[in-house]
């Protein structure tokens, strides 16, 4: 039996509630978007070694303040972050893989490639060391003793710039098409997840040392390091604004040039110091002149 | 075990601290989400309407295509809305992506056709004659068509908070498209996969709970007009 239209209701009320609840929400969010849009904003496009770590947090207010500009900070593997820059969607890039920086510089999609930083990527493994990789004269025969043994292996396997220096260790130690090897787990994972999974199958793994740091909860030791084949080096580079008239030069090349200052290197050198003992970032500009 | 224990009880702190973080972005995520499932509707209840009354060529074919357009896989949106927001895709000359209206353009797609197909459902579920009956008696068909809502208008709340359920909840699209841009395109689901990427699971599990607590409301309301409806 059809009710008279108009007749009201307790559910009718209730509907009508819940959209004016919707409707606000929406004005709410309208709000919020038309701020944002009238400042000016850097896309930054990067990988999850230098933000899941906090350090971009810690050395990028001064540049928003002094440029009252908002730097938009994407989080990607090495791969993803050039992929997205070469299609124009980012100002400027921080990334570590120099063969893929050097294609995306050569191919016109990147200028003024400068170099910020290094760190050094570990190989880490479990305690009992199965594949006895520890104590090798170089990290090369780490990579090789892990695959005679066919002890397993943990890959990031997303073209991050980690994955790209696991890549080249691979080739050195002669071992070859990794990936069909039952031992070997390309993951497809940011850092922290495949440091979770190496973990938790007490599996091996190459990492970045400062992800490894911030982690203090895993059951993982470090099996090789200090290798001049796992020095990691990052640089920033803009998005070449010929190819892209929308990209932010001006803004880019003062982020440049912010990076490489020394205050903004001298923070890099303090960042989490005190925690660890020692600096996660090492800057290479610092007490340089200005 | 006893990660998880110590998780939730630092979650509980941090929400019962009301950390202004985590309250951002879960306001974020319902305005986004709640601003998405508002234009999908406003879109998708005509078209439904439409769908079920009118009659031609291609209709069972075009219901069938709404129907299983509640199966797409929300991360293929994502991809998609990527390449077209992308400054390379035909619509990158708005400047969308990496911003909130890339996840409203790909949440309005996800909820598009759960709302579309449940209301033409609801509508084809009320007596066939009532339209007609409606008429005879004098109303325009507008009238008419606002009668008929009216009488479907549990299944239309229903249809709403599934939509919204399925939207507030989605995480491959919205990180392909907005970035998980800290103060700019973050929302409940990226901020989980980022702390649980940086190994901080109580941060996650406090987002977690709260999100549990957004689509359980929205399920509750929506079973509670249900059961009311069916009481009648």
């Amino acid at each position: 039996m059809a009710r008279i239209p108009g007749n009201i209701n307790r559910p009718r009320v209730r509907g009508l509630a819940l959209l004016a609840l919707l409707a606000s929400f929406a004005t709410l969010l309208a709000a919020t978007v038309c701020f944002q849009g009238a400042e000016r904003s850097l896309v930054l496009t990067t990988t999850t070694s230098t933000y899941d770590s906090g350090l971009l947090d810690h050395i990028i207010p001064p540049f928003e303040k002094e440029h009252s500009a908002h730097v938009r900070v994407i989080s990607v593997g090495t791969g993803q972050a050039l992929a997205i820059a070469a299609r124009g969607d980012a100002d400027v890039v921080l990334v570590h893989a120099p063969s893929l920086e050097l294609q995306f510089v050569e191919e016109g999609n990147g200028v003024d490639r400068t170099y910020v930083m290094y760190n050094d990527f570990v190989v880490l493994g479990p305690p009992n060391d199965p594949a006895q990789a520890s104590g090798l004269a170089n990290a090369t025969e780490a990579f090789r003793r892990i695959a005679a043994t066919g002890s397993k292996f943990a890959s990031r396997g997303d073209a991050s710039g980690t994955h790209v220096k696991e890549t080249e260790m691979w080739a050195e130690a002669g071992v070859e098409s990794v990936e069909a090897e039952d031992w070997y787990l390309s993951l497809g994972q940011g850092m922290g997840g495949t440091l979770t999974t190496a973990n938790e199958l007490g599996a091996y793994t190459l990492t970045d040392r400062g992800t490894f740091l911030a982690r203090k909860e895993l059951n993982l030791v470090i099996v090789a390091e200090g290798d001049q084949r796992l020095f990691n080096p990052y640089h920033v580079i803009m998005v070449n604004p010929d190819k892209y008239i929308q990209v932010q030069s001006e803004l880019a090349d003062a982020f440049i040039q912010f990076l490489v200052s020394p205050d903004t290197q001298q923070r890099i050198a303090d960042f989490r110091k005190d925690e660890f003992g020692l600096s996660l970032f090492n800057p290479v500009h610092l007490g340089e002149m200005p | 075990m006893e990660e998880i224990a110590s998780g939730i009880w630092q979650a509980l702190k941090l929400i019962g601290s009301l950390d202004p973080e985590v309250r951002r972005i879960a306001l974020f995520s319902l305005q986004v989400s709640g601003l998405a499932l508002l234009l999908a509707a406003a879109a998708a209840i005509p078209y439904g309407i439409w769908l079920a009354f009118s009659r031609f060529p291609g209709r069972r074919v075009l219901i069938g295509l709404t129907y299983s357009g509640m199966a797409f896989p929300t991360v293929v949106v994502g991809l998609i809305v990527f390449l077209l927001l992308s400054q390379q895709g035909p619509f990158g000359i708005l400047g969308w992506l990496f911003t909130p209206w890339a996840i409203i353009v790909a949440q309005f797609i996800i909820a598009f056709p759960v709302i579309a197909s449940l209301t033409m459902s609801a509508i084809l579920a009320i007596n066939p004659g009532m339209r007609l009956q409606l008429r005879s008696l004098g109303a325009t068909r507008t009238q008419a068509t606002l009668a008929l809502l009216g009488e479907a208008r549990v299944s239309m709340v229903i249809a709403l908070a599934a939509a919204f359920g399925r939207v507030v909840t989605e995480v491959g699209a919205v990180i392909i498209v907005g970035g998980n841009i800290a103060g700019n395109t973050r929302v409940l689901t990226t901020a989980i996969v980022l702390e649980t990427r940086k190994g901080e699971f109580a941060a996650a599990i406090a987002l977690g709970l709260i999100l549990l607590l957004i689509s359980f409301t929205i399920n509750i309301i929506a079973t509670r007009l249900q059961g009311r409806a069916l009481a009648r």
